[in-house]
């Protein structure tokens, strides 16, 4: 079969399993223009998918990042009160306090621009500049000692910023406790050898408001 | 509130009353002062009794008694650093049934409620597409549609419990989950409006919020059983459920049902956001972490009694309660123990058993008044059985956060109040 023969029937096939059946089957909806589609489509992927045209640096990051995100996560990025860390954690996620960073934790530098440039700064999303989104992230890569103090990020050499916990993350292994098979019934007597002791109680006795404690005097 | 809670409920309410400091005269004397004649609350002539009660236009849309003000959503103000960015927990321990009452649904946001204008609002398809589209609300509510009841359970619900027994009442430790009925139009017919192409594997649905959330849904999932849903519970979804548009994701962690929904991109790979990657992915005791975690496991739980609802009435006849739920399909049968787990009695589910659905069960129960260590444990449609916390964290270790579906233990003394424990 010939190369334009072959994609002919191939987009024959297509519009035979998809078209008649599906797409306007309603004739709901209208088409969505270049200009809105644009202005929505923000979403960017790990394959840098996406990333708009922009640089910024590591000192430019740093300007922009004391006035527009140290208040809440810190100078260093080590979170105020209970707001999000962003750097250290390293060697902590096999700790007991683990401490998940985007330099400890998370796999892909594509979800840093992302979500800083939709969702931050907290109260007033969608207002950076995608040459200053660039410059937060390269100062983010900077506090979490994957770029040096002079590095500059772009669209450029975006895919091949790595981040160092990326080779950590594994598919969902659940069920990984017993399943039953069909028609047999759990363990319904002597399930566990002796008496059933307490090893443990509720840390945190007062969780419901005082009002509600001296109504049902459940609560200490 | 329904008569199956019995005597607690009602010794409760009257303890609330007396709290509150609401007309103590004559319920203070209730019982004892006329004893020889009998009880007040008959003997006596009541407001409602004699007096006229508000017309029908006084209340245009209808709110719970007075009485009933203690049934409220609540929160855990050090878990976050901010309302905005938080949630705050179902009492479920005030409920009864399986549906979840609008105004009592759990709140999780990001950025707070939006309030969106629903004339102003419109859901856009892009993407792996032939034809990429918007939809206005009157359009949506044109196509063919479905009523369908479904928990919502947040993965991080009874997160809290990893490293052992935390928060002293089943409203923190298991109420970040609702349950009600959509009314919505079936996803798969509004990506087949618009026609996916035969690349495409992946949606990321995106919200209208300042949070924008997004997450990666698999496309046969999104043809499978996703709803984009505008009615709950027969009215407009609450501003805090994402009116006027949520998508409904059955069966899967509520952190994917995105509120406020106005946009689907098709494509062929996952975005790996930062809601599944940096969050909602469940850590493990080696260092790796999994992620795409989406289906919630069976589980359930004693609602009463319970920290907040303690058996009051001493021993005798008694109502022991809860609720289950699989994200996995139907839920087949809960057990009850009373003594940690070593013994087990079948409980009676009453009420419908509806796919991805919580249920309602129940164990009549003649309490001799010793302490109890009350468990639950659901099986559901697949066989899966609701694992013990301790076999959870012999496989998963304890800094998972998310999919904490383990057996909960309250520990019911002889005087009526009630722990949450660990047991070995």
């Amino acid at each position: 079969m010939s190369k334009y023969l072959k994609s002919a029937f191939v987009a024959l096939s297509v519009l035979a399993t998809a078209t008649p059946a599906m797409a306007g089957k309603f004739d709901l909806g209208r088409e969505a223009t270049a200009a809105e589609v644009s202005a929505w489509d923000i979403d960017i992927r790990p394959d840098g998918k996406g990333l708009p045209e922009g640089k910024g640096t590591v000192v430019q990051g740093e300007e922009i990042y004391a006035e527009k995100c140290a208040s809440c996560h810190g100078d260093f990025g080590e979170g105020i009160d209970r707001w999000p860390v962003l750097a250290g954690g390293q060697d902590s996620l096999k700790s007991e306090r683990p401490v998940k960073t985007i330099g400890s934790y998370w796999p892909y530098l594509s979800t840093v621009f992302d979500y800083v440039n939709r969702a931050m700064p907290f109260g007033e999303a969608q207002s950076l500049e995608p040459d200053e989104v660039y410059a937060i992230t390269a100062y983010l890569l900077n506090l979490n000692d994957v770029v040096d103090g002079d590095f500059e990020l772009s669209k450029q050499n975006f895919v091949k910023t790595r981040l160092p916990n990326e080779a950590n993350f594994i598919a969902d292994a659940r069920p990984d406790t017993p399943v039953v098979t069909k028609g047999a019934e759990p363990c319904m007597t002597d399930c566990k050898p002796g008496t059933v002791k307490i090893t443990g109680t509720a840390r945190v006795l007062d969780v419901t408001p005082d009002e509600d404690n001296n109504q049902t005097g459940s609560l200490d | 509130m329904s008569d199956e809670t019995g005597n607690s409920k009602t010794k409760t309410s009257r303890r609330r009353f007396l709290g509150a400091g609401v007309a103590l005269g004559a319920a203070a004397i209730a019982g004892k002062a006329r004893a020889g004649d009998g009880e007040a609350a008959i003997l006596e002539k009541k407001d409602w009794n004699q007096y006229l009660g508000d017309g029908v236009d006084a209340r245009p849309y209808g709110h719970p008694s007075e009485f009933e003000k203690n049934v409220v959503r609540r929160n855990v103000a050090w878990l976050t650093a901010d309302p905005i960015s938080s949630v705050n927990f179902t009492p479920l321990h005030d409920l009864d049934g399986i549906i979840t009452p609008n105004g009592l649904c759990f709140e999780r946001h990001h950025a707070g409620i939006a309030e969106v204008d629903p004339a102003e609002h419109r859901l856009m398809i892009n993407g792996l597409v032939d034809k990429q589209m918007v939809f206005t609300m009157a359009d949506i509510m044109r196509f063919p549609r479905e009523n369908r009841v479904y928990f919502l359970e947040c993965a991080a619900n009874s997160g809290m419990e990893w490293r052992g027994a935390q928060l002293n009442g089943c409203q923190f430790t298991h109420g970040m989950i609702h349950n009600v009925m959509y009314t919505g139009v079936p996803l798969k017919l509004l990506l087949e409006e618009a026609g996916v192409k035969t690349n495409a594997k992946w949606i990321m649905p995106e919200g209208a919020d300042a949070s924008a959330m997004t997450r990666s849904v698999p496309l046969a999932k999104a043809m499978e059983d996703c709803l984009v849903a505008f009615k709950m519970n027969g009215e407009a979804l609450r501003p805090e459920q994402g009116y006027p548009l949520r998508l409904v994701v059955p069966g899967w962690e509520g952190n994917m049902w995105v509120k406020w929904l106005r946009r689907l991109e098709v494509g062929d790979e996952p975005w790996h956001h930062r809601e599944e990657t940096s969050k909602y992915t469940d850590l493990l005791e080696n260092g790796k972490a999994r992620r795409f975690t989406w289906e919630m496991d069976a589980k359930s739980v004693i609602t009463n009694p319970s920290p907040q609802a303690p058996l009051l009435h001493k021993k005798g006849q008694t109502v022991i309660t809860g609720v289950a739920w699989s994200g996995r399909g139907t839920i087949k049968r809960v057990d009850v123990s009373i003594d940690g787990g070593r013994n087990w009695m079948p409980a009676r589910i009453d009420g419908p058993s509806l796919d991805k659905s919580m249920h309602r069960f129940y164990l009549d129960f003649d309490w001799d008044g010793s302490p109890l260590l009350l468990q639950s444990r659901a099986m559901d449609s697949t066989g899966y059985v609701q694992p013990t916390k301790n076999q959870l964290r012999a496989e998963r270790g304890t800094n998972s956060i998310y999919h904490n579906n383990g057996i909960q233990t309250w520990h019911v003394k002889a005087n009526g109040e009630v722990e949450n424990v660990e047991v070995s």
